[in-house]
């Protein structure tokens, strides 16, 4: 079975994005970058299935300028087999990216797609829905818990309220939660031997999706600041605090 | 402008996050109606169209949506979207599965969880934690969106609107429901508490979160959790509170033995008042709090449920 999985270089979850001064949109200069955390446990569960012997081939792409080799880079050292970067510098939608990726789906045929429930830039959470309605499959979304049986993936997802569980008929879309997996460390000796895996490179507008940009980011602001609190000394401050200055309880 | 809002309910009662979606759909324009898909769903039917502003309620009612599968809902979405403008759900995990599917289907950009309406093509959304907020506008014939319900009212309630069959019955090929694990609690839901009282890893077990029990109960109050907690196993995981997890604003929120990380703050921020329980004095969720008390959690619960 073929697992492709897709992974987006992001701002590292670490770091506090900063809006720029002329509003246009956030300042991502000289700032720390990384997989996306829940690509990254896309990426484990799908060496997870390799190692299992379920997944015969792993193969994580990823969309963007050449910087994101950098993180295809790092996948290959946790385990992937090979990489596709999908070349454009165009700032895309979510439906662009799900747009180039059925096209990679429909050329490489796996009988998984796993990604990330959303990117932390962004924060989204479309990407995989909109693949699977795209190349028709089903879908498994916010899976903390992923098994391959009988031609099928049996997901739990987690759902408000509780874990819900569904079936899904390969070949299938799923994306991660946090509770999937915890993602393992590439070692120096897999960073080197990630350096010889290969990596392709497809120009985006060679995949015949019309990239065109259908909504448009009018401006960026910090939000805003909450007033300084102040430090109690005791409960029962506090207590007399919020009756009869907050009055948020009686 | 025609508006859908698409009904969140567990199929036994409607979700409040709903009449909050009717409130951000009447800040777009007035003709709303409400789409109400899964089974034996009277009861539903009746509370939806019962939202202040709402002038139409869509049923389908069958056996095919009692578990709200994305690929059946999608379906039944597209079927009927002629002619909407704008079709709009709550951004919790069922409104997150199916609205990018039928946006996908519909070959529009989907702008998800969004805080603020500027105009019928133009809305405010918090990117990147919530550490900064954007203003989008769509240039799409159809507005596909999913409203953060926190960021507004509930909507008052009318004499019940008309409502209509939609006859439409979608069931997939791909994927079946198998199970689900419901968590029990009697406490308030909570997206929509009033007062949500919260514990991180200063808590130190899952056992320990009983100190939290008694004043919840006494500040009828929901309990939530740290993305720590969770994973440390103390608290099942739909308990969270942060960017993945849910998205809360009450008006009281007190945060218990949690550091404030980015995630975290992400999800409780626009609360209107927050206390914050910490022995750390440097813990960043100083930063963010109107109420500190730097002290020992072990020591302040006990004493804060006798002070209540």
């Amino acid at each position: 079975m073929k697992v492709l999985v897709p992974i987006k270089r992001v701002i590292d979850y670490n770091v506090k994005a900063r809006v720029k001064s002329d509003n246009s949109d956030v300042d991502l200069s000289n700032v720390k970058m990384a997989i996306n955390p829940f690509c990254e446990i896309a990426v484990e569960e799908a060496v997870r299935l390799k190692e299992a012997g379920t997944a015969t081939e792993v193969v994580v792409v990823s969309i963007g300028d050449k910087a994101c080799q950098e993180q295809l880079r790092t996948a290959l050292a946790l385990g992937a087999d090979r990489a596709i970067q999908i070349e454009t510098d165009q700032k895309l939608e979510s439906l662009h990216v799900a747009k180039l990726l059925a096209k990679l789906v429909e050329q490489e045929s796996p009988e998984l797609v796993i990604l990330g429930k959303q990117t932390i830039d962004a924060d989204n959470n479309q990407t995989g829905q909109m693949l699977a309605a795209l190349t028709k499959r089903g879908q498994a979304t916010f899976a903390s818990k992923v098994v391959i049986e009988n031609g099928k993936a049996v997901v739990t997802r987690e759902v408000d309220g509780g874990l819900q569980t569904v079936a899904v008929n390969l070949p299938a879309i799923v994306t991660t939660d946090l509770r999937l997996n915890e993602p393992r460390y590439a070692s120096l000796p897999n960073i080197m031997k990630a350096k010889r895996k290969p990596l392709d490179v497809v120009a985006a507008d060679s995949l015949g999706v019309d990239l065109s940009p259908r909504v448009t980011l009018v401006r960026v602001e910090e939000p805003a600041k909450r007033q300084g609190g102040i430090v109690v000394e005791s409960v029962s401050e506090l207590v007399e605090k919020l009756k009869n200055e907050a009055k948020v309880i009686s | 402008m025609k508006i859908l809002v698409i009904a969140d309910h567990d199929n036994g009662a409607l979700k409040p996050e709903t009449s909050k979606v009717v409130n951000a759909a009447s800040k777009i324009g007035t003709d709303i109606s409400v789409l109400v898909a899964g089974h034996n769903v009277g009861s539903i039917v009746e509370a939806a169209a019962s939202i202040a502003g709402v002038s139409n309620v869509l049923v389908a009612d069958n056996a095919v949506y009692e578990t709200q599968l994305a690929e059946n809902i999608s379906e039944l979405v597209l079927s009927i979207a002629e002619g909407y403008t704008h079709i709009l759900a709550s951004a919790s995990t069922t409104g997150k599965n199916m609205l990018p599917r039928v946006a996908a289907l519909l070959d529009k950009s989907q702008i998800s969880e969004i805080i603020a309406v500027v105009d019928e093509n133009t809305f405010k959304r918090p990117i990147y934690a919530g550490n900064a907020i954007a203003t989008v506008q769509s240039n799409e014939s159809v507005k596909l969106l999913t409203v953060r319900a926190s960021a507004f009212d509930l909507q008052g309630t009318q004499a019940p609107a008309a409502t209509s069959v939609v006859g439409t019955v979608v069931d997939n090929a791909t994927t079946q429901f198998v199970s689900i694990e419901q968590t029990e609690s009697e406490r308030p839901e909570l997206t929509a508490a009033p007062v949500v009282i919260s514990g991180g890893r200063g808590m130190q077990n899952g056992e320990n979160f009983k100190l939290l029990e008694g004043i919840a109960d006494k500040l009828g109050a929901a309990i939530g959790a740290s993305r720590a907690a969770v994973d440390a196993g103390f608290v099942p995981n739909d308990m969270q509170v942060g960017q993945t997890g849910k998205i809360v604003a009450p008006n009281l929120y007190i945060a218990v033995g949690i550091s404030g990380a980015i995630q975290h703050l992400a999800g409780m921020k626009d609360s209107k008042v927050i206390v914050a329980i910490n022995k750390d004095p440097d813990a960043p969720i100083f930063q963010v709090a109107d109420y500190g008390l730097v002290a020992d959690l072990f020591d302040v619960l006990p004493e804060l449920e006798k002070a209540l």
